[in-house]
Parts: structure tokens; C-alpha cells; sequence
């Protein structure tokens, strides 16, 4: 039962195998309660996460997406998570100009022990996702009008403006 | 004169080259095509100025293997520097002819200026002024006003890598810190960031021009966007398909992109996709201090990291 009342969004969750995904399942094994809005998806190491899986999640209408790994000095394998800062961190940075709202994007780090600061995070960031609302989506189909537009607007000059389309239309 | 010196430059090594890639006059007296210099008669056909936008260090990576002399703008020795970095061309079979660059001219921004420009029959750049014919008018514009936006915020008009140089170097200073697009642009609040995409990509086709007129953009026939296996990217040319291959191409130049603005110049829609590249260029500068394609064994900030990053909160 979700800890949230109302309408559950679509979370996404990218957790690494080592630490976060062994601190989920600490606080699963402590019964602590969560919100049950994320989808996990685990990877081997958060140096895996490409961006694009972040970026992708967003245009496929997630309303969210945390990202969790090993606290940086503490990967598995020795420096993953310092990689990973970097791009997530440009990303974070970079996401406002696309129009994909940076609050709705967080990584963070959770070590395998670290149950209750999981169900924290978790809390935190769903509720944080809850008061944003759904997220706005761009149109998922090019419909004929659409296409009709886009050959009016070259016609028009609009797209290509130089004299040659001009004089055809 | 740079061009006559430029001339007599290629001229001396040409026999050693299979070509040299510079510029010659286009279809009209406001195009430059580029010209592939095979011949010693090639070599009057070159011109450089204001028409010279291609960046022609793009067609390096699919000559590798030839012996091949490239003119390049400040700008576009970014892109070779990078090349080399990347070891995506081979130093010893690369000619690089540098020379000053006084600002390009950007078609986009005169084809506002003149409501299409078929029918120019002359330009002429004086300084800081350009003098177009037009319609039996003459019209007379400050360059600025005309020049790709990236010009006014250029900080490396002279080629920052080069085995000859032609002329004197340029003493050109940035009109602006800031691109002038991006900065307004900026100024629409985030919600309204998106409707700009949806209408801007709903005109996208999909030609794949921005991508293939990236000088880093090499993968060619193994892109990401055109695999259907990962299918990163739907076949359906929605604005959110389009958007996603914008946002790829964005993101597989972070830290790498020169910021020469082919990817606009060459869209056939006007679609300012540089917006996005620029940005990305811009976080890198903030947060690493890192300009893609200065420096030949520069550490790329994505292949590498601190311990302690000095701009990264936690």
C-alpha cells in the first residue's frame, strides 16, 4: 500500500547492485514502510548509467528518476561512482534547457547498510515528485495535420526561407 | 594579402598531398562551396572571408589514410585539435593551413535580413560593415548584425593548431560573453521550454544533416540512432523521437563538442539546435574548466575524475 495518497506517478529508479540495491532490500528486510511509486531497475555499477537511460526515462513519460549508488570512494569496483558523479552531475546541470524539469532528476548515494536513509530518500524524493505533479510530455505521434504543417511551413519559408522555395509555392 | 600567401603555401606542398580541402565560390556571390584541391589549376579556385562557414575539418575522419591538407578558421582547428585527440585522424597524414578568421556570415540571419536572397548580385566586406547588392539596392549592414552567432563570442579567431599559417594573426575579441541565442532563450521559464521543443521538433525530418555535419559525429553507419538493436530511438519522426535524438547527439558531445555550429548551419528546418550543444559546452567550461579541442593531449573531463570535485555539491 502506497505511503502516498492519490493518483501513484511513475518513478525511476537506477540503483547499483552493490550498495544501494543491498540498501533497499535492508530496508525491505526491516519492514520499513515506502512508497511503492519507483520502478528499480538495478545496474552492476552506477558507472553503468548511461545518461541517456535518464533522458530516455524522462521522454517515455517518467514523472521522475533517482539515481542511487555506492558512496563515492566506496564502489565495488574502486571508482564507477567517481565517473558517474561527473555525468550525472552535467546532466542535473544541462537538463533545464531541454525543458525536463532538473527536481524531478536526483542521484544520490546509499550504502548497503544504510536501510533507513533508503526509506528517507525514498520518501523524500516521492513526495517531492507528488508536489511537482505528472510531468508534461511531448506529443508521441507526427499525425498527417502535422505533417501538412510542417510541408506548409517550408512552402511558407518558414523552414527553408531562401527565394527558391518561395517562387515554387 | 593571407589568401595569396595561402595559395603559395599549398602550392608548395600540394605534390606531396593527395588533395587539400578549402573553399571556392558557390552558386551565388553569397555562397562558397567547398573544393577539393587536386590539381595545381585547384588552387586559384580557393577563396576564405566571410562565406567560408563550412567547417571543413569534418571530412577528415572519411579521408583517413589519404595524405590530406585541410584550410581551417580558428573555429574549425578546434575540431581537428579534437580529431587528433581523439585519434580519430592520423597527425602525420594531416596538413593543417590555419589562418585568421574575421567572422562568417550566417545565411540564416541574412535571409531574415532580406525576406530570402535569391537575387544578391554582389557583397562586399569592409571592416566592420557588409555591403550586399540586392534587387538594384545596395544595403549596408553592420557585420555583427549578419555574422554567425557564434563569431560574437569567439575567442580563438586565429587557428589554435596548424603546420602552416597563412596572412597575420587576428586580434578579434569576443562583441559578448554570452551566445546571444542561448541567452534569450534562457529567459522562458522552464514550462514554457517545452512547448519551444514540441513546436521545434514537430518540424524536424529527420535528415540527419546536424549529425552529419558534426566534425566529432564519426560513427557513421554504426549511430546510435539508426540501431535497431538497442533501439534507442523510435522510428516514428515524433517530436519526442526527435527530441531524443537531439538529446543524443547533444549528450555524446559532452566534452567533446568544438562549438562550431554545423549542426544549425546545416539544418534544413532552421531548427536552432545549438541551443543545446552550446549549453552542454557551456557546464562543461563551469564545471570542469575544460574547452573541447585547445589543447592536443588535454585529459577529456568525462574519462576522468577528482576525488574531491571542487564544483560538485553534495
Amino acid at each position: 500500500m502506497s505511503a502516498v495518497h492519490g493518483r501513484e506517478l511513475r518513478i525511476i529508479g537506477f540503483l547499483c547492485n552493490w550498495c544501494s540495491y543491498g540498501g533497499a532490500d535492508t530496508a525491505g528486510v526491516s519492514r520499513f514502510e515506502q512508497p511503492t511509486d519507483l520502478r528499480v531497475v538495478r545496474v552492476p555499477c552506477s558507472g553503468r548509467i548511461d545518461p541517456l537511460f535518464i533522458v530516455r526515462s524522462f521522454l517515455n513519460g517518467a514523472d521522475g528518476v533517482l539515481v542511487s549508488g555506492c558512496h563515492p570512494g566506496d564502489c565495488h569496483y574502486s571508482e564507477g561512482n567517481f565517473y558517474a558523479r561527473r555525468r550525472l552531475e552535467l546532466l542535473k546541470r544541462f537538463l533545464p534547457v531541454s525543458g525536463i524539469d532538473p527536481e524531478r532528476f536526483k542521484y544520490t548515494w546509499v550504502s548497503a547498510s544504510e536501510g533507513a536513509k533508503w526509506q528517507e530518500t525514498v520518501t523524500d524524493f516521492t513526495n517531492h515528485i507528488h508536489s511537482l505533479g505528472p510531468a508534461p510530455v511531448l506529443s508521441t505521434a507526427s499525425t498527417p495535420e502535422d505533417w501538412a504543417k510542417v510541408a506548409q511551413a517550408a512552402a511558407n519559408g518558414k523552414g527553408c526561407g531562401c527565394g527558391c522555395h518561395k517562387e515554387r509555392a | 594579402m593571407s589568401l595569396d600567401q595561402l595559395k603559395r603555401l599549398i602550392k608548395a606542398v600540394l605534390p606531396d598531398l593527395d588533395m587539400v580541402i578549402g573553399w571556392e565560390q558557390g552558386h551565388d556571390c553569397l555562397t562558397a562551396s567547398p573544393v577539393f584541391i587536386k590539381t595545381e589549376e585547384d588552387i586559384e579556385k580557393l577563396q576564405i572571408g566571410p562565406l567560408a562557414v563550412h567547417n571543413l575539418a569534418t571530412f577528415l575522419p572519411g579521408l583517413k589514410g589519404k595524405k590530406v591538407g585541410v584550410v581551417v578558421k580558428g573555429c574549425d582547428s578546434r575540431a581537428a585539435v579534437q580529431l587528433l585527440q581523439e585519434k580519430l585522424i592520423d597527425q602525420a597524414d594531416v596538413t593543417i593551413f590555419g589562418f585568421g578568421c574575421n567572422g562568417i556570415i550566417s545565411h540564416a540571419k541574412l535571409r531574415k535580413q532580406f525576406n530570402g536572397m535569391g537575387r544578391a548580385s554582389s557583397m562586399t566586406q569592409n571592416g566592420d560593415t557588409i555591403t550586399i547588392e540586392h534587387d538594384g539596392e545596395t544595403t549596408t549592414l553592420p557585420f555583427n548584425d549578419v555574422c554567425a552567432d557564434k563569431c560574437l563570442t569567439c575567442e580563438h579567431p586565429n587557428a589554435v593548431i596548424h603546420d602552416h599559417f597563412a596572412g597575420e594573426r587576428v586580434e578579434r575579441k569576443p562583441v559578448t560573453t554570452e551566445n546571444p541565442a542561448l541567452a534569450e532563450f534562457e529567459k522562458l521559464p522552464l514550462n514554457e521550454r517545452l512547448d519551444f521543443w514540441q513546436e521545434q521538433m514537430s518540424r524536424c525530418i529527420r535528415c540527419h544533416a546536424c549529425r552529419n555535419a558534426c566534425p566529432m559525429c564519426v560513427c557513421r553507419d554504426h549511430c546510435l540512432a539508426t540501431s535497431r538493436e538497442p533501439n534507442w530511438i523510435g522510428q516514428d519522426t515524433s517530436p519526442r523521437e526527435n527530441l531524443m535524438f537531439q538529446m543524443t547527439h547533444t549528450l555524446h558531445l559532452a566534452g567533446r563538442c568544438v562549438e562550431c555550429g554545423e549542426c544549425e548551419r546545416a539544418c534544413p528546418m532552421d531548427i536552432p539546435v545549438f541551443l543545446l550543444r552550446k549549453k552542454m559546452a557551456d557546464e562543461v567550461k563551469s564545471l570542469f574548466d575544460y574547452d573541447a579541442g585547445i589543447v592536443l593531449d588535454a585529459k577529456p573531463p568525462l574519462m576522468t575524475f577528482e576525488t574531491n570535485e571542487r564544483n560538485i555539491k553534495e
